[in-house]
């Protein structure tokens, strides 16, 4: 790959050139960009360019001028992890103050709370924790769909990698049994950058990328849809990115289940990375980058969380179709120090605001019906 | 962004006009506001704003003083005016201003910025002593202070002209004044939102009064409480026309209403686009004034590196100590620093360039 578009990155303002122009057209219309020809639009094109070019392939695939969203909450069951990724300002190392591992009285409780908000699913996620078994996560999810009709969207790749190892059973086997446990999708988090170098500076006792991208062909071949993410502006290279998103594409090419992709940046309040925050406008530039390459993907989300909600409007021109989740509770873009707070009612008021209709949807990114949701 | 594109939005003649570099009128602007695509408004922004500033974008290292929030008007838009006796009430004595100057000197700010409340009894000679004692104080420091409402409410508290308010405050040391107090002008929003306040057209007298006596000014808009867009294109049309009269405004700073804390309960905040889409308006109408200014306190930082692309030159400044927009429920930082700015407006893609009130890039050793 040509490496001397790093050079122009965040140094002066694009302008674009014919070749940047026809790349843009080529891509606009869903056809496919190499990784040299995705360089050359990261690097170069301008602005406007880019964003109008993912615009108008996320017109194509969705035509509606419909921008969806999901009422749900983040449940992170234990903040405790073996991991000790730099990145994190989440986490409680086993022998630190404040670890917990949530009780069942806790978890039903805020289901219940969800359910009362008109939610439909949960994301629940937590660190790698020592010594709890696979039965303690099974039983976890068999007490939820005992009691409650919601979807659970849980247990990223990074954790069921531990989980397996753990248990001294492949991935495949514990993806089978939190299948059979209630499981319903896997949420595509722990992706960081999907490139090894990356991982070992910054997340060095996480599951490699290959192990992340094994856990996705699994779980898609075992008939699971799930997600993908990209958190991004830590210690990678812009060509980092582009080696992510090809992965990503590739893979989808094979099974078809990804559902999303979400790129956000790195938060390093609080964290051992020390750096600035990446920019909106860089935010953008990748937005559309993504939403150009992975031509295979049919939904890219906002993230208000990261960018605030009038940065992740503007995304909405940009490439992304999808503005996330209501957030009823996040806890880890909080702990780096960073708190937006929306509404379902605000919501979507920004997305009509922004020319769209407002829809929520499932994780499948089908329709709630109207008659389900609580607007309030 | 091609031909093709403004022709499929209908503003294919708008589009020549401003490649042209031609004057757009009042109703091509209300069409601009009307475009669904907000890419296409900022664009066009864009064009305009390179060809006048290239890839510059400005930030002044300054630091904000407000001397008081008592005030007599009670603008419903307001969560920063307080009555004479609440208990959040305060006001600055000359030594505690200088003080606040003081305590700042070793910072390389250029200038301060000196706004307050059109308080009920101070008398003009505060102001004036406050001035001239920044002045001996810092004599390289420029002073840019005291909206026109706070110009006409001195001249009537003191029982003289507009005039002699300014010519005895430049004389006292004051450089330049600074955008606020104008609203939107409409006599209708003005009668509804602050009845009490100087009328548009008295604001825009004191402007072009202070222009006449070789006085720069800003100007800016609030908007998103009450105003139809209508009515804020009929607000830049009038500093258009003042400034065709007398080239004396320096640069348009419009604001965004931030509802938190504020008699204007049901008002919902302005959202992103909509804050995109009146920088990149302003850019297009106000084609005889030189700046645009993206006000992070009130847009957030992220969305202000944005707006660059959509007609903003400036990034304003370090900002210390604001309290005008954070009363209202601002979520920006209270402060960024010279280097952190410099960083969020070469990651946009633009070139630093410090600058004075004036916009004089400012020349470190």
């Amino acid at each position: 790959m040509r490496k001397s578009f790093i050079h122009h990155e965040g140094r002066e303002e694009r302008e674009g050139t014919m070749e940047t122009g026809r790349l843009l057209e080529k891509a606009a219309l869903g056809e496919r960009l190499s990784i040299d020809e995705a360089a050359d639009i990261y690097g170069q094109a301008d602005f406007f360019g880019l964003g109008q070019a993912a615009h108008s392939l996320r017109l194509r695939k969705h035509p509606d001028p419909v921008v969806t969203y999901v009422v749900d909450r983040n449940i992170n069951y234990s903040n405790i992890c073996v991991c000790g990724c730099r990145f994190c300002a989440f986490f409680r190392a086993p022998d630190q103050e404040g670890g917990y591992v949530l009780s069942r009285e806790d978890l039903a409780g805020k289901i219940e709370e969800t359910l009362g908000l008109g939610g439909t699913q949960i994301l629940m996620q937590g660190g790698h924790h020592p010594t709890l078994p696979l039965s303690f996560y099974e039983e976890m999810l068999r007490f939820i769909k005992d009691r409650y009709p919601i979807h659970i969207h849980a247990f990223s790749p990074p954790e069921i990698v531990h989980f397996a190892k753990l248990e001294g059973v492949d991935v495949g086997k514990v993806i089978e049994r939190l299948r059979a446990a209630g499981l319903d999708s896997i949420p595509g988090g722990g992706a960081e950058i999907l490139v090894d170098s990356v991982r070992k500076a910054v997340s060095p006792n996480k599951c490699s990328a290959s192990e992340w991208l094994g856990v996705m062909e699994e779980a898609h071949r075992q008939g699971m849809r799930t997600t993908a993410t990209m958190m991004f502006g830590h210690e990678e290279e812009p060509c980092h990115r582009l080696e992510h998103l090809l992965a990503l594409r590739e893979l989808q090419d094979r099974t078809g289940g990804f559902t999303a992709f979400i790129p956000w940046a790195f938060q390093p309040g609080n964290t051992s990375i020390r750096r600035s925050p990446e920019t909106a406008v860089s935010y953008l530039r990748l937005l559309a980058v993504s939403r150009l390459v992975l031509d295979n993907f049919d939904n890219v989300q906002a993230s208000w969380v990261t960018m605030g909600p009038k940065v992740a409007q503007l995304a909405l021109q940009f490439g992304a179709n999808d503005f996330g989740s209501t957030m009823i509770e996040e806890n880890v873009v909080a702990a780096a120090g960073v708190h937006f707070r929306l509404s379902v009612r605000e919501i979507r008021r920004i997305i009509e605001a922004a020319g769209f209709k407002p829809r929520q949807r499932t994780m499948a990114y089908g329709p709630v019906e109207e008659s389900d949701r609580d607007q309030s | 962004m091609d031909t093709k594109l403004f022709k499929e939005l209908g503003l294919e003649d708008i589009h020549g006009k401003i490649q042209a570099g031609e004057r757009i009128s009042v109703e091509e602007g209300e069409r601009l506001f009307a475009c669904p695509n907000v890419l296409a408004v900022g664009s066009l922004a864009h064009l305009v704003r390179r060809r006048m500033h290239g890839d510059a974008a400005y930030y002044v290292v300054n630091q904000h003083i407000n001397y008081s929030n008592v005030c007599v008007n009670g603008c419903r838009f307001c969560a920063f005016g307080r009555k004479k006796g609440d208990s959040l009430a305060f006001e600055l004595n000359v030594d505690d201003i200088l003080n606040k100057v003081k305590a700042r000197t070793d910072d390389p700010i250029t200038e301060v910025h000196i706004v307050g409340g059109c308080h009920p009894d101070l008398p003009f000679s505060f102001y004036e002593e406050a001035l001239r004692r920044i002045k001996t104080l810092r004599p390289g420091l420029r002073i840019k202070a005291f909206t026109a409402v706070e110009i006409a409410h001195f001249a009537k508290l003191e029982g003289i002209s507009t005039r002699e308010v300014l010519t005895r405050l430049k004389a006292a040391g004051l450089d330049m004044l600074p955008g606020g107090g104008a609203e939107v002008f409409s006599t209708r929003i003005r009668a509804l939102l602050c009845p009490e306040k100087l009328s548009g057209q008295g604001w825009l007298d004191v402007a072009r009064e202070a222009h006449e006596m070789g006085i720069k000014t800003n100007a800016t808009m609030l908007y998103g409480h009450l105003e139809t867009e209508r009515e804020r294109i009929e607000h830049l049309d009038a500093l258009r026309r003042l400034q065709d009269e007398t080239g004396g405004l320096v640069c348009f700073i419009p604001l965004p209403f931030q509802p938190a804390n504020t008699q204007i309960k049901d008002a919902q905040p302005t959202t992103g686009v909509e804050d995109l889409k009146t920088m990149a308006v302003s850019r297009l109408m106000l084609d005889n004034v030189p700046h645009i200014k993206a006000y992070w306190v009130m847009l957030t930082v992220k969305l202000a590196q944005v707006a660059l692309y959509f007609g903003a030159d400036d990034f304003d400044g370090t900002v210390i100590e604001e309290k005008i927009g954070h009363m209202a429920g601002a979520e920006s930082e209270q402060a960024l620093t010279r280097r952190e700015l410099e960083r969020i407006i070469r990651e946009g893609g633009f070139r630093p360039v410090e600058r004075d009130c004036f916009f004089n890039a400012v020349k470190r050793g």
